[in-house]
């Protein structure tokens, strides 16, 4: 469980971190918490020739709100979205999953956009982006990209980055106050990656959904946004009838994979118990 | 002042506490080499060639050895229950002609630095034709090593043993009840792997062995007879132990790698073996099926047992030899009067890690076995668990109970007990009925809650004997010096309370030296509950000894007769007051003449039968298939507590342990033998969340009467019954008796029987 060798380099600069992704490309990883990557490393599963570490890059330690929503920014910890990072229905739902993530000491190193650009299928943060439809900013010494979280995820550990593009930035749409949301995941251990989970969002006026987010994770070789299942809601009261007809379908919508910690039946169940909790924290 | 039965603070955190620990990773010497194991990639197959010139070739590599370097070597024999039958299937120390399991050791690398050495293993490569895997212990036996041993079969030994007219019990049985039951492979995983420092010392032409535990004594011999060395010239010398649970200290290759390498290279060689090979290559454990039939009469009485059982012993039979299967053999009809049984226990090889003991080895396994029997037994008949419990315990007055049946070489008598009334001490704790009535209303609401209850019988303090010579300096302080050997249990503490209470001397005085093989001839280490017992015995008979020298000696120098002297707080006085003199002052007298000491012996040929009752209250999701236990309670009788709070963190932490190997610790292999639980990630420890408040209901009602102290272990009372206790409460949560047939209960299992499927 050592590595195998590597150089490193710690940029001070933005810039400078992106010249030296176009400069290595394949051969170089970006060290952010480490907390999926030096595992990796010491299993040798991954072994980069090059580590740039952008734990010194101040300038992606940022996170904030304005009307369009929220922008995390590359350096954002797990930890710290323990408080509510934005008043409303958002900061209380970022706070609640955070609290999932594996275990206190890692919140404190891991990033979000270590998940995202991780694509572990069970990550939290890749099931609240992908839910909450996401932006994500990608920087290079080309320019700017913005990919919707749509187009962001290719698979399991895959995704839509340029060898030569650092994740710089989150963007969540916002939530108003009309909103409410739920989130129920179920793992074997407090901590552990879950096997199953779902996350709902709801606007409700005059007791009728009018807006609606759901999606899973834990099943699939990436979070999915439920889509037909969010046009069953609106429009309607979000009745424990409806509620449970909805986590019906979405059973019937997942055709999970099995492996030694779930069956392939026992997690499309968990994935209905998981939809039908969700959405009636959010109903309630 | 009196020591025993106190909680005292235990006198060997001092060093942990202030980080000065000496772990194996933190002994080192000057110039030293880097072993790294290069494992089998695959479950089973023929060697054909390994290939080292490419690792060799690298920067800081020394040596590379495979089989054929160390072709003189002999196999790893038995500590204990060897049978000649079984020599063939010992494991040499790098794979020979065959790998049977993945993690094998095929080759060692040594190297300046560890980094350098891993590097070498990666280019090490094996060429192996592999092989169709066994990985079913239950199935019909293969090849061995087919060419090589022709005709050698997969199944070592079949043990047989038998007592009472079976076939009349099952001719009078009201009914026959059957379980069949699987408890699933897993094993004790301590906070520190293993780890080893050989050092050559060529001025003295001995090579010392540093990173041991459990039992250094026999590991000196055994390393000494394969590497045909002389005597004296291999010392072992044990630091701390970051926890043991039977699996750490086994003699492994590593071991004898380490001291062959050092002794070769003529430099220091350190092995550090990492969690991923730790959970390849240390012992596994559990791994059994059951199949239990039993005779019995209307009230559930058992009138007869009939039992087949197989072990999954993995890829070789390792230095346990037949232990577990004997004790689970032996222990299967636990607290219970069973006047007929019969059983056969299979050792069958299979393309695994090889198995060895876990905490409550045979007794975790039969315990769940025998219970699941019991609770079908109250199903099947209308009965309340409880009470065919009753019915078939064996009565305190029949007590020295003799099994008629042998066991790690002793017979099986259970010394005392008190089945029945520790029973109703344990429900009266859980005000039983009160309790019951309320989790059937709590059903009745649509809760899925239940109670399950376990009891089982524990072996404790195996001989032959053990050796304790205890010295006192001129400054009055002592040492004692014994052959055991310290996982973490406490034992410096629990030695000394006994020394401090015979001889009345402040336990800050004493210290312990234990498992150093240059300071006392012979010990025979720390496993099999046995420390407290044995050398807890035999320090109480060296510090009598010790005793009735100093107050000879003090009766001359005060010109008195001894009787007329008593020890008293690390002075010698006069019991009527007047004169006094200080232990150290008694010492320094005795200098010339070979100091103040006093020696002790302890022999025992039969084992202490302590017994307990665990009683667990789970609550189930079935939406989830998440298990939460809300209640858990070990009731257990020690005989005589010398440290309680020491026994209540022995039972508190092995309970945790139970719960790991009830509900999620297993080792995984896909159908090629590739293990797919091969890290913390998917081999899962439970951690202070899965782990309830465990209550402990400690009693001293019946003391052994085989000891001078009373005592009995404590080491595997909080482990034994976890898995049958837990299986009982989730039954009685479902209201389907007798569903759980299989640990772990994961919730994929858990799903099946929900939805009713074969899990
Ligand atoms: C015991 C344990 C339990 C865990 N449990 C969970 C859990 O329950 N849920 C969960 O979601 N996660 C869990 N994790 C993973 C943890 O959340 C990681 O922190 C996270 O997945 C990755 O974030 P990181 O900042 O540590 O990334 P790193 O480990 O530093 O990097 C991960 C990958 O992303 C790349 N990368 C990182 N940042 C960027 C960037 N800005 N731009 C481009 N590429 C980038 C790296 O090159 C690397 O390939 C667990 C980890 C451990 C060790």
């Amino acid at each position: 469980m050592k590595p195998s060798a590597f150089d490193y380099f710690r940029p001070a600069s933005l810039s400078e971190a992106l010249a030296l992704l176009a400069k290595y490309k394949d051969d170089c990883k970006i060290l952010a918490g480490g907390q999926s990557l030096v595992p990796a490393m010491n299993f040798r599963l991954a072994r980069p020739a090059i580590l740039i570490d952008i734990n010194d890059l101040g300038e992606l330690d940022y996170i904030f709100a304005d009307d369009n929503g929220l922008h995390i920014g590359a350096l954002t910890r797990h930890a710290a979205f323990h408080r509510r990072v934005v008043d409303g229905p958002l900061g209380a739902l970022l706070s609640k999953v955070a609290r999932h993530i594996a275990h206190y000491p890692i919140r404190q190193r891991g990033t979000f956009a270590g998940s995202l650009a991780h694509a572990d299928p069970a990550s939290e943060w890749c099931l609240v982006a992908t839910a909450l439809n996401a932006a994500i900013v990608a920087k290079s010494i080309r320019g700017d990209r913005r990919i919707s979280v749509g187009d962001f995820f290719n698979g399991t550990f895959a995704t839509d980055l340029a060898a030569d593009e650092l994740l710089a930035e989150i963007h969540l749409p916002a939530m108003g106050p009309g909103w409410r949301t739920g989130f129920f995941e179920f793992s074997r251990r407090a901590g552990d990656f879950a096997l199953g989970m779902a996350l709902a969002a709801l606007r409700i006026e005059d007791g009728i959904v009018r807006e609606a987010r759901l999606g899973v994770g834990g099943v699939a070789d990436r979070a999915i946004r439920l889509e037909s299942l969010e046009d069953g809601l609106v429009g309607h009261a979000a009745s424990p009838e409806l509620i449970d007809s909805i986590a019906r379908e979405a059973w019937a919508l997942v055709t999970p994979v099995g492996d030694i910690h779930a069956s392939p039946e026992y997690r499309r169940d968990l994935i209905a118990t998981a939809v039908r909790r969700a959405l009636t924290e959010a109903a309630a | 002042m009196s020591h025993i039965g106190r909680s005292l603070r235990r006198i060997e955190d001092r060093p942990l506490l202030r980080g000065a620990g000496a772990f194996a990773a933190d002994c080192n010497a000057r110039d030293q080499l880097h072993m790294r194991v290069v494992r089998s990639p695959v479950a089973f197959g023929r060697i054909l060639g390994i290939e080292t010139a490419e690792a060799c070739a690298l920067d800081g590599v020394v040596a590379i050895w495979t089989i054929a370097d160390v072709a003189e070597l002999p196999p790893i024999d038995f500590r204990q229950m060897g049978l000649e039958a079984l020599a063939a299937y010992r494991q040499f120390v790098l794979a020979r002609d065959y790998v049977r399991y993945v993690g094998e050791p095929v080759a060692v690398v040594f190297a300046v630095d560890p980094y350098v050495a891993e590097d070498a293993a990666d280019l090490v490569y094996c060429d192996i034709d592999e092989q169709a895997a066994q990985l079913d212990a239950t199935a019909p036996p293969v090849a061995f090593k087919p060419d090589i041993y022709p005709g050698l079969l997969s199944e070592p030994a079949v043990l047989r043993r038998a007592y009472g007219d079976i076939d009349a019990a099952f001719a009078a049985a009201e009914k026959i009840v059957a379980v069949e039951v699987k408890v699933g492979r897993h094993t004790g995983v301590p906070l520190e792997t293993r780890g080893a420092l050989g050092v050559y010392d060529a001025d003295k032409d001995v090579v010392t062995l540093y990173g041991v535990a459990k039992v250094p004594h026999y590991n000196r011999d055994a390393i000494t007879r394969m590497l045909g060395l002389g005597p004296g010239r291999l010392q072992l010398s044990e630091g701390h132990v970051g926890g043991g649970f039977g699996i750490r200290g086994e003699l492994y290759p590593e071991d004898v790698l380490v001291c062959a390498a050092a002794l070769r290279l003529h430099r220091p060689v350190k092995w550090i073996e990492d969690r991923k090979e730790h959970l390849l290559a240390a012992n596994h454990s559990r791994d059994q099926v059951y199949r239990l039939r039993a005779a019995v009469d209307k009230r559930g009485f058992i009138l007869g047992l009939k039992a087949e059982f197989f072990t999954d012993q993995g890829a070789y039979v390792r230095t346990h030899g037949t232990t577990v299967t004997d004790l689970s053999a032996a222990m299967l009809p636990g607290p219970y009067v069973i006047p007929a049984y019969c059983v056969e226990g299979h050792i069958r090889l299979t393309n695994k890690t090889p198995a060895g003991t876990y905490r409550a080895p045979g007794r975790y396994e039969s315990t769940f076995a025998r219970e699941r029997l019991i609770d079908k037994i109250a199903s099947d008949l209308g009965l309340s668990p409880v009470e065919v419990r009753r019915a078939n315990f064996i009565a305190a007055e029949a007590m020295p109970f003799d099994r008629g049946i042998q066991t790690l070489g002793t017979g099986v008598v259970y010394d005392s007990g008190k089945y029945g009334d520790l029973l109703e001490r344990v429900l009266d704790r859980l005000d039983y009925d009160q309790l019951q009535q309320e989790l059937a209303a709590r059903r009745d609401r649509g809760e899925h809650v239940g109670l399950g209850v376990a009891c089982f019988v524990e072996k404790s303090g195996l001989g032959p004997q053990d050796l304790v010579r205890i010295r006192v300096d001129g400054r009055g302080t002592i040492e004692i010096v014994t052959g055991v050997a310290s996982v973490g249990q406490g034992v410096e503490t629990v030695l000394a309370q006994i020394c401090a209470e015979t001889i009345d001397v402040p336990i800050e005085r004493i210290s312990v030296v234990h498992g150093q093989t240059d300071r006392i001839e012979i010990g025979f280490g720390a496993f099999a509950s046995r420390v407290t017992v044995m050398a807890g015995s035999a320090v109480k008979i060296a510090s009598e000894a010790l005793r009735d020298r100093a107050l000879a000696t003090a009766a001359k120098l005060l010109q008195t007769t001894p009787d007329t002297l008593r020890l008293s707080n690390g002075t010698v006085e006069a019991i009527d007051g007047g004169a006094s003199l200080p232990l150290g002052d008694v010492a320094l007298h005795l200098e010339e003449s070979g100091g103040l000491t006093g020696e002790g012996r302890f022999v025992a040929g039969h084992m202490t039968y302590p017994y307990g009752i665990h009683a667990a209250q789970v609550k189930v999701d079935p939406s989830t298939c998440g298990i939460t236990i809300e209640r858990y309670l070990v009731g257990y009788d020690v005989g005589r507590a010398i440290n309680p709070m020491l026994i209540e963190g022995q039972i508190v932490g092995a309970a945790a342990q139970g719960i790991g190997g009830a509900l999620l610790e297993e080792f995984v292999y896909d159908e090629n033998g590739q293990p797919l639980a091969a890290s913390f990630a998917d081999y899962l420890m439970p951690t202070c969340h899965e782990v309830p408040e465990i209550e402990v209901l400690l009693r001293e009602d019946a003391p052994s009467p085989l000891n001078p102290l009373g005592v009995k272990g404590a080491g595997e009372a909080g482990i034994n019954a976890v898995g049958a206790a837990l299986a009982a409460a989730i039954d009685a949560a479902l209201q389907k008796p007798g569903v759980v047939t299989q640990l772990p209960i994961t919730p994929a299992r858990l799903h099946a029987i929900l939805r009713g499927r074969r899990p």
